[in-house]
């Protein structure tokens, strides 16, 4: 089929041959490893190990107590040496504890047992997920257990690599597309979808290649390939879904209100890992590239392996390493130091050498010429948006758009203004956020002091009611009491008088 | 640990500045000024070096004023680009001191007051026009037969250079008897006392659609107009409303009475249309910026161009049909919004 064209989008320069120059390695195993109890969005896992325990390979370090949330398990087969908490880079302000594990080999695996997927039921299936620890493996790590659990009529895998740098996934349909044609059809099952669409960019022959075979071999007429065309954020979800089903995904809405699922390409290879060899998340391929990085390469990743572990693998820093990215050059986050362990969500080690840096260009003011709007994914209009964000219009904003920005950073590229305009919405979205908590919290307050007031109310009635009561039976007893006694003594002074 | 300095996404050079952008523009206007030099003489020339050192001049002295830095903004092209719009409005032997007027006006009041660079509501050279126009009607008009026209030669560099720095002609060219009217005010006179325009097209000022070398000039222009098209300087929308509003509205006139109403392309190629079709009209800070936005803008500018041409006292409306389309372009951005990815159509 002819995908469509979403609106917006930039050509941009692959650099995806410096790494898939370099081949697919197994990175060696380090001294140490710095198992992150949040490798996902949601809340961390609860370490479920003590100091000083032996572990093996596959078991499990960290238990999901709260939803959204996976287990995590361990790489290596090894001694705990230390439970630590850390920040969390890639989100900012969150803090997470940490299995620092001494590696011990060998390192054979603790495997769950191997499920037959055409067999298994559909919660089978997910609980296998879940129990594997697998979340998104594009990035954003969402639980997939968690995302399967509402029906959709398609799944859409997605191998769309449109950030330029990034060569995971490429890698990875290179070496393992049988798996992932197969993950994805035990996927499928288990979110019973009917239809299973595999999205590659057309700048990946290579991985096409491998895709097409793998669909012959294994798809058995279930697996539709689709050669999507190399457009930066191609990959984004929203875009993604528009380009292969034409549909758009309502504004505020959900991929599951179209019926429709989106998995990262990793993410089906997981899958099928986790349900046909019982084997839970614990590496991945992450790429280690860019101009300050000495030997560019694809590298399978144990999880808790540090940034500067791997990039000593990778030949070292150049002398000219400037920038180090988690992520590639447009969304990336621009790590302060080199001591950041890796979990499930990070694609991509980049280092930028001086002469790629973007030189720093004074700021003017915007001209209004329009160019973010043309190349904007979401179709918004940058240019109105970035007044109301500095005006904190943020009434206005929201209306206009502010929170379907994806922050894919295709507006900064086209400014001939040089105005950050991605920073300003991320700004503006966090804000938003704050803004929202905060009228939550305010309307909880509110609730809880009305029906503080309500109670007071109530009780200070039922008190009233109670005295009133009393002082109505007190009374009326008093009386009766009285005359009762003054009866008596009458009659016993007659009785006595008598007497 | 190694430690690395950091910085917000994304981490990729910028595409283009303002200056880039600025500098296209001005280069788009090459052909049409030089188009413009071979009709009427090398006087375009010194209204434009004029023009742009006054505006260079007023620019330094408001950013200056304001505090603001000279060297971020004085090289952005943008203050030139106003000079030289300017200059191709004014008659090429008018007094230096029209260009000193007509930058101060764009300038200083329609630039700087409103916030310079990017925050101003009225196109510049268009404020630098207006005001010219209201000002100094005669100086305004005084324009010396196109070349071409019954033997006439432009006048030479020194001739021209006396010419616009102390308003004498150099014989044989005196202003009574050869100053010339456009051919809009041609045909506006002619047709005041009564000539159809069949008659009025015998006249030797026309040529095959509008004025005769005005016509040349404005293919020049859309040469240049073509290029920023195909180098995606200025949208698509703006030029496409302008010009195919003059032609929609005017075809029915025309094909009703063809002696009363001119030939659609004789609107196109009079006065300043194309040049404010491609250059003007398209300047992002005073236009709109919404896809929908642009095509009424542009439009508009037609519409008003038109019936300033028709009823207005003025013969061509160009600069107060975008001045007035300046007024609206806000509002107009505001209700044209595009739908949002995944927004219900309405």
């Amino acid at each position: 089929m002819r995908p469509h064209r979403f609106h917006g989008g930039l050509k941009l320069d692959g650099h995806k041959a410096e790494s898939a120059a370099g081949g697919l390695h197994h990175a060696a195993m380090p001294e140490q490893l710095r198992v992150s109890m949040l490798q996902h969005a949601g809340y961390p896992a609860r370490p479920c190990v003590t100091e000083g325990q032996w572990v093996r390979r596959g078991q499990r370090l960290g238990v999901a107590e709260q939803a959204p949330g996976v287990d995590v398990h361990s790489p290596c087969a090894g001694q705990v040496t230390e439970l630590r908490e850390e920040d969390v880079p890639q989100w900012p302000g969150m803090r997470a504890l940490h299995v620092l594990i001494r590696p011990e080999p060998p390192h054979d695996t603790v495997r769950l047992p191997a499920l037959d997927w055409k067999q298994a039921t559909p919660e089978a299936l997910r609980a296998r997920i879940h129990e594997a620890g697998l979340a998104g493996l594009g990035g954003a790590g969402f639980p997939t257990a968690g995302k399967l659990a509402a029906g959709r009529e398609r799944l859409i895998l997605n191998g769309a690599e449109c950030e330029p740098w990034i060569a995971c996934d490429d890698a990875l349909l290179r070496a393992h597309a049988a798996e992932v044609v197969l993950g994805g059809r035990m996927l499928a099952r288990a979110v019973g979808a009917g239809r299973i669409q595999l999205a590659v960019e057309d700048s990946m022959p290579a991985a096409l290649a491998a895709c097409r075979e793998a669909i012959t071999l294994h798809g058995e007429g279930e697996v539709e390939l689709v050669v999507v065309p190399t457009i930066y954020p191609e990959g984004g979800e929203r875009q993604l879904i528009f380009a292969v089903t034409g549909q758009e995904v309502p504004r505020g809405g959900l991929p599951r209100d179209i019926g429709v699922i989106v998995l990262n390409v990793a993410t089906a290879r997981a899958g099928w890992r986790a349900v046909a060899h019982g084997e839970p998340l614990m590496e991945r391929i992450v790429t280690v590239t860019g101009g300050g990085v000495v030997r560019p390469g694809n590298y399978v990743v144990p999880t808790g392996m540090t940034v500067a572990q791997l990039v000593h693998q990778a030949g070292g820093y150049t002398p000219d390493a400037a920038r180090l990215l988690l992520g590639g050059p447009m969304m990336g986050i621009a790590l302060p130091h080199d001591d950041v362990p890796l979990g499930k969500t990070h694609n991509c080690v980049l280092v930028l050498s001086a002469a790629q840096l973007p030189e720093a260009r004074p700021e003017m003011p915007c001209i209004r010429c329009g160019d973010c709007a043309s190349v904007c994914p979401s179709r918004l209009l940058p240019q109105m948006l970035l007044r109301q964000v500095r005006g904190q219009q943020y009434e206005a904003a929201t209306e206009q758009g502010l929170p379907d920005c994806i922050e894919c950073g295709c507006c900064d590229l086209v400014c001939p203004s040089h105005i950050p305009l991605t920073a300003h919405f991320r700004h503006g979205k966090a804000e938003l956020r704050r803004r929202a908590d905060e009228a939550e919290a305010a309307a909880a307050a509110r609730e809880r002091y009305e029906a503080r007031g309500q109670r007071l109310a109530r009780e200070a009635a039922e008190r009233e009611a109670r005295l009133a009561a009393r002082k109505a039976a007190t009374s009326a007893d008093a009386v009766a009491a009285a005359i009762e006694r003054a009866r008596a003594r009458k009659a016993g002074k007659g009785e006595g008088g008598e007497a | 640990m190694r430690r690395f300095d950091t910085a917000p996404a994304p981490h990729m050079p910028p595409r283009r500045d303002v200056r880039t952008v600025m500098g296209l523009v001005l280069l788009a206007l090459l052909p049409g000024v030089l188009a413009h030099g071979w009709f009427f003489g090398p006087g375009i020339a010194f209204q434009i070096v004029l023009a742009t050192a006054f505006a260079l001049g007023f620019e330094a002295l408001a950013l200056w004023l304001r505090g603001k830095p000279l060297n971020t903004f004085l090289g952005d092209l943008s203050a030139p680009l106003t000079a030289v719009l300017f200059a191709l409005c004014v008659p090429p032997l008018a007094p230096w001191w029209l260009a000193a007027i007509g930058m101060a006006a764009a300038i200083l009041l329609a630039k700087h007051l409103y916030g310079g660079l990017g925050h101003n509501l009225f196109n510049p050279a268009m404020v630098g026009v207006a005001v010219v126009i209201l000002c100094f009607p005669r100086e305004f008009t005084q324009w010396l037969p196109p070349r071409g026209l019954e033997g006439a030669v432009p006048p030479g560099f020194g001739d021209s250079l006396r010419a616009v720095l102390t308003g004498e002609l150099p014989p044989p060219w005196r202003w009574d008897s050869l100053a010339q009217a456009t051919p809009l005010d041609t045909v506006r006179t002619l047709a005041q006392q009564g000539q159809t325009l069949s008659e009025i097209r015998e006249h030797s000022l026309f040529g095959d659609f509008g004025g005769r070398g005005w016509e040349w000039i404005a293919n020049f222009y859309a040469i240049g107009g073509l290029f920023l098209l195909w180098k995606r300087i200025i949208p698509w929308q703006v030029p496409v409303a302008t010009l195919g509003t003059v032609i929609l509205l005017s075809l029915p006139f025309w094909a009703m009475d063809p002696d009363l109403h001119p030939f659609p392309l004789q609107h196109v190629f009079s006065g300043g249309l194309v040049l404010a079709a491609f250059f003007i009209a398209t300047d992002p800070v005073t236009g709109c910026t919404t896809p929908r936005g642009r095509l009424i803008f542009g439009a508009g500018v037609a519409v008003l161009t038109l019936a300033i041409r028709r009823w207005g006292g003025y013969p061509d409306g160009v600069a107060f049909a975008v001045l007035l389309m300046n007024c609206v372009a806000p509002w107009l951005d505001l209700h044209t919004r595009p739908r949002i990815l995944g927004e219900k159509r309405p």
